[in-house]
């Protein structure tokens, strides 16, 4: 491919910014890109045509009058759907929110135009951002790109679709409980999931919000770092967004890109020994950590014994969080509203709305939430849960006393076909079993393409202290330049 | 549907003994609203102070309003409160059309500020009010239901929602049962709300009118026999004026007492107080307690006030008004009762800049509690706002003490300065008010009232003094009012001497 589409974001905004491309073209040949496939891989829920063009044309104009463009202005960007877009359709994959097109950009969004990126349209993914596999979208799931009948992951699978498909250099994603990193993993992508409050939610329609972290995702480390970078910072209408200058993780992907990790210590977390994983993936793990050691590192093993626990934790205090999230969408104010017909009750209404417009998955963690936070059960659950959560933030304190960052594979399984694990919400659960974690904790971790098993990627997973993000940046740039890249097949 | 009979109000407290606890809401005045940047005006077009967080747009996240924090530490120090060092808001969730994001930011197990009191009195006792707690929060919109003939839900054809007031900041301000005050109950109720409305009235933190529910009162009554645990209480709604306090208290002591006279019992109820018969009545009764699933709110970080803050806030709190009022009635020399009156009629601050403008005590008391309140209370207006100004009073009664106009002519004088004519002294002048001083035509008015009575001057003659008033009538009438009426009686008794 010497297709526009096939570069990476830098390479594209050099051509911008030196002129041998401009913003428009570029532009247009995404769009036709997702003209060409996205039928067959239904990453976009939403492409707003004439927004991306009018965006393209505003950078090549700023150019032609010689203003100074940042480093990403001009490329082309796709947005998960759970992302305010004033103006443009956004809907978190769900009937309840249909034709919702909201007033107001997230942070993200504003500042993703103020560096002049393209916004292409808005990505699937499994509704409200339950799901690890894009089958729970209102709209039809995601196909992966290295196998149509397999699941993208998810909750992200759109945007890391758009990226394998290459319909998109740059995507955004949201990570709850590895809703960046696992879609990542099973198309072969980069994703990040910052630190939380490093970058803002607002404008993030929220499930569980002391868990949801907005972050970027893309084809190479390099380009997840200059997009971290451009999205990253504190921003005062978000409460917990953190005040603190953001690390440099451009300079700690370009210091990883140079390979070399020496004095490096990488923990391997004993608890994640491969139990219930697939071989291939613990294969292409250990391959992994072998490259990272001729690269200099330091390997040592660290255990957390409190990860065991992390998967309940986690399936207590997100839908607890999201029973209450999710009350807003009552019909009352905006999106569907069902069975008013002049004589039912208020109180019917909002029920048969609800009933309508939510789907099976997000029924179920309503219910889970609202049962765990109930009176006489919150101390058992709920308040149970965030005890556990303190033990696991222990674990993590005490492995980084000994250790730069944590590694283990993203995910267990490779990309499983359709239909496999929809049948028990346990076995889809299981996708997160490693990245939960440092969900629960609040620390940064990135998914990085390292391998195949079975002619499937797989995804290592790289986690840091919380605000030192730029070290699973340097990891990752490292561990890029000694496995590569990974291409699917054409589609 | 009373099916019993109903005791009066001192049986019912000769047999029974009341437990009363208040919770009240305050808004604050705070120029924006709870969690995001919308004006609080008061009375705007509906639904024109909104933005995607006050209405919960998907994605709209709250932030904190220091300046709510700032004014609920200053009341919860006021009311002798400790100040948490660390605590958060939580999320009470239960669906209705007006709370935008059908749960409402309060806080539960972790008030801003808890512990205090405050001392009231009723006839001239000092009952202490325990304060049990005082948090933050934000207010819900309103519903208004149209087309029906009652303006309630039922028969409506259609619920408007205003959410203007949805996310003004609302601090609750709860006490502590108060038992032992026995038939006093309804009195220590409207005292304790009156207290608090001064109290927040000096902090300047709320504009406490309980007309535009801007100071919103619940108050809880029980009953038990002396000696007994306490009873089952009741929480009575829609209490909103201090007369309202008093009299909900004082009815739902009657009502519950007639219930236990007839071997019924309480029901743990909400109940609402009807402004037009005086008595309460329950409300919809819900067939399940509702579970609010309390939890804290993640989407704000705790608050932790520094104590070096708080001891600021502390030391700039203003002179309370019981401090004040002591100060006051010993300055002014009024007795207990005076003062009480004073404080009823709201006329501490305006006598107060009164004097400052010059006047006696007692003359600024003379035309605040006299002329000006009837006004007031005839218009149905609050003193302050009747139209005349502290330094206008003041002017009025230095014109008085110069001897320029006597009290019947000030009387006039005020009220054209109510007319908006302008200033005591302009008025006067332009209205030719001004007492005659002129001896020359005073003497020749009381010559002639002279000659006009010779039998009353003659009785005068004789040493009955006594009989001069009907000369000094006689004056006046010639004056137009306009003599000093001393002045001429001594001028009669000269003349007769």
């Amino acid at each position: 491919m010497t297709d526009v589409t096939s570069l990476t974001a830098a390479q594209i905004a050099g051509l911008v910014a030196s002129g041998e491309a401009s913003a428009a073209e570029v532009t247009r040949a995404h769009l036709d890109r997702i003209a060409a496939v996205d039928d067959r891989v239904h990453a976009f829920l939403h492409v707003d045509t004439q927004g991306a063009v009018q965006a393209a044309e505003a950078v090549d104009r700023r150019r032609a009058a010689g203003e100074e463009l940042g480093p990403l202005a001009g490329v082309p960007i796709a947005v998960k759907d759970v992302l305010t877009t004033r103006g443009v359709p956004t809907t978190a994959a769900s009937k309840i929110l249909e034709g919702w097109r909201p007033p107001y950009d997230s942070t993200v969004v504003e500042r993703l135009r103020a560096a002049g990126t393209v916004m292409l349209g808005k990505t699937n993914m499994d509704e409200f951002a339950m799901g690890s596999s894009t089958e729970y979208s209102a709209y039809g799931p995601t196909n992966n790109p290295w196998d149509l009948g397999r699941i993208p992951g998810g909750s992200g699978g759109g945007s890391a679709a758009a990226l394998a498909a290459y319909e998109a250099p740059l995507a955004i994603g949201t990570d709850t409980g590895g809703s960046i990193r696992q879609p990542g993993a099973v198309t072969g992508t980069v994703g990040a999931k910052p630190t939380y409050g490093g970058t803002s939610r607002y404008g993030l329609i929220a499930f569980s919000s002391s868990l949801d972290t907005p972050g970027p995702c893309a084809r190479t480390v390099e380009d997840t770092a200059l997009l971290h970078s451009v999205i990253a910072g504190h921003d005062p209408r978000d409460s917990t967004s953190i005040p603190q200058p953001v690390p440099d993780v451009v300079a700690a992907a370009r210091l990883g890109a140079t390979g070399d990790l020496t004095g490096v210590r990488l923990g391997i977390v004993s608890e994640f020994n491969g139990e219930g994983a697939e071989p291939g993936v613990m294969a292409a793990f250990r391959e992994s950590i072998e490259a990272l050691t001729k690269l200099g590192a330091e390997v040592v093993e660290v255990s957390c014994p409190n990860f065991q626990y992390a998967l309940p934790a986690y399936y207590l205090i997100a839908p607890s969080e999201a029973s209450s999230n999710l009350a807003r969408f009552d019909g009352v104010r905006y999106g569907l509203r069902a069975g008013d017909d002049g004589q039912r009750s208020l109180e019917e209404v909002m029920s048969m709305t609800r009933e309508a417009g939510f789907g099976a998955e997000v029924k179920r963690r309503i219910i889970i939430g609202t049962y765990a936070l109930s009176s006489g059960y919150y101390d058992a659950y709920y308040g149970q849960a965030q005890k556990v959560r303190t033990l696991i933030t222990r674990d993590f304190e005490s492995a980084f006393e000994r250790v730069d960052v944590l590694v283990s594979p993203t995910t267990p399984f490779v990309a499983f076909p359709f239909g496999s694990r929809t049948a028990d919400p346990y076995q889809m659960y299981l996708s997160d079993l490693y990245t939960i974690p440092t969900n629960l904790y609040g620390g940064p971790a990135i998914s990085v393409p390292c391998g195949l098993s079975e002619g499937l990627p797989v995804g290592f997973q790289i986690m840091a202290p919380t605000m030192a993000d730029d070290r699973m940046y340097r990891v990752g740039a490292a561990l890029e330049s000694a496995v590569g890249t990974f291409t699917p097949p054409a589609l | 549907m009373t099916t019993f009979a109903l005791p009066s109000y001192d049986e019912a407290t000769s047999r029974y003994e009341p437990v009363i606890g208040l919770e009240t809401h305050v808004e604050l005045g705070t120029n924006t609203k709870m969690f995001c940047g919308c004006p609080t005006e008061f009375g705007a077009e509906p639904n024109t102070q909104v933005c995607p967080v006050c209405l919960a747009l998907p994605g709209a996240l709250p932030v904190a309003n220091r300046a709510a924090i700032e004014a609920t530490i200053r009341i919860g120090l006021a009311l002798n409160c400790s100040i948490a060092e660390w605590c958060r808001f939580a999320r009470k969730n239960y669906f209705y059309p007006d709370m935008p994001k059908n749960f409402q930011t309060s806080q539960y197990d972790e008030p801003l500020c808890v512990d205090g009191y405050v001392d009231v009195e009723v006839d001239g006792e000092t009952v202490r009010i325990g304060i049990e707690r005082v948090h933050l929060e934000e207010d819900t919109g309103k519903t208004l239901h149209v087309g029906g003939a009652t303006g309630r839900i039922h028969g409506a054809t259609e619920s408007l929602v205003d959410y203007n007031r949805a996310g003004i900041p609302l601090v609750e301000i709860v006490t502590k049962p108060v038992p032992g005050i026995g038939a006093k109950a309804p009195e220590v109720a409207k005292a304790y709300v009156a207290e608090l409305r001064d109290i927040l009235r000096s902090l300047n933190v709320s504009d406490v009118r309980m007309e535009q529910g801007s100071l919103r009162c619940d108050v809880n009554t029980s009953l038990n026999l002396p000696g007994a645990e306490w009873g089952t209480r009741t929480e009575t709604k829609n209490v909103n004026s201090l007369r309202s306090v008093e009299r909900a208290v004082r009815s739902e002591i009657i009502r519950q007492a007639g219930l236990l006279d007839a071997g019924g019992s309480i029901l743990q109820e909400t109940r609402h107080f009807q402004e037009d018969t005086g008595d309460t009545r329950p409300g919809r009764s819900k067939e399940t307690a509702t579970d609010y699933r309390y939890f804290p709110e993640p989407d704000l970080v705790p608050m932790a006030p520094d104590p070096a803050w708080v001891a600021e806030l502390k030391a700039a709190l203003p002179e309370l008004p019981r401090v004040k009022r002591a100060r006051l009635r010993e300055e002014w020399g009024v007795s207990e009762l005076d003062m009480q009156s004073i404080v009823n009629a709201g006329a501490v601050e305006l006598i107060e800049q009164t004097i400052a403008a010059g006047a006696s005590a007692a003359g600024a008391r003379k035309w605040w509690l006299g002329e000006l309140a009837r006004r007031a209370n005839e218009s149905g207006q609050e003193l302050s706002m009747v139209g005349a100004t502290p330094a206008q009073v003041a002017e009025l009664q230095g014109l008085v003490d110069a001897g320029k106009i006597n009290d019947k002519l000030a009387r006039s004088v005020l009220e054209g300065v109510l007319a908006g004519e302008g200033d005591p002294a302009a008025v006067m002048a332009a209205r030719g008010l001004e007492v005659v001083s002129d001896t020359g035509a005073l003497t020749a008015a009381v010559d002639d009232a002279i000659a006009a009575n010779p039998d009353i001057a003659a009785k005068i003659r004789d040493g009955k003094v006594a009989a001069a008033g009907a000369l000094v009538g006689a004056v006046m009438k010639a004056t137009r009012g306009q003599a000093d009426a001393k002045t001429v009686r001594d001028l009669i008794l000269e003349r007769l001497s």
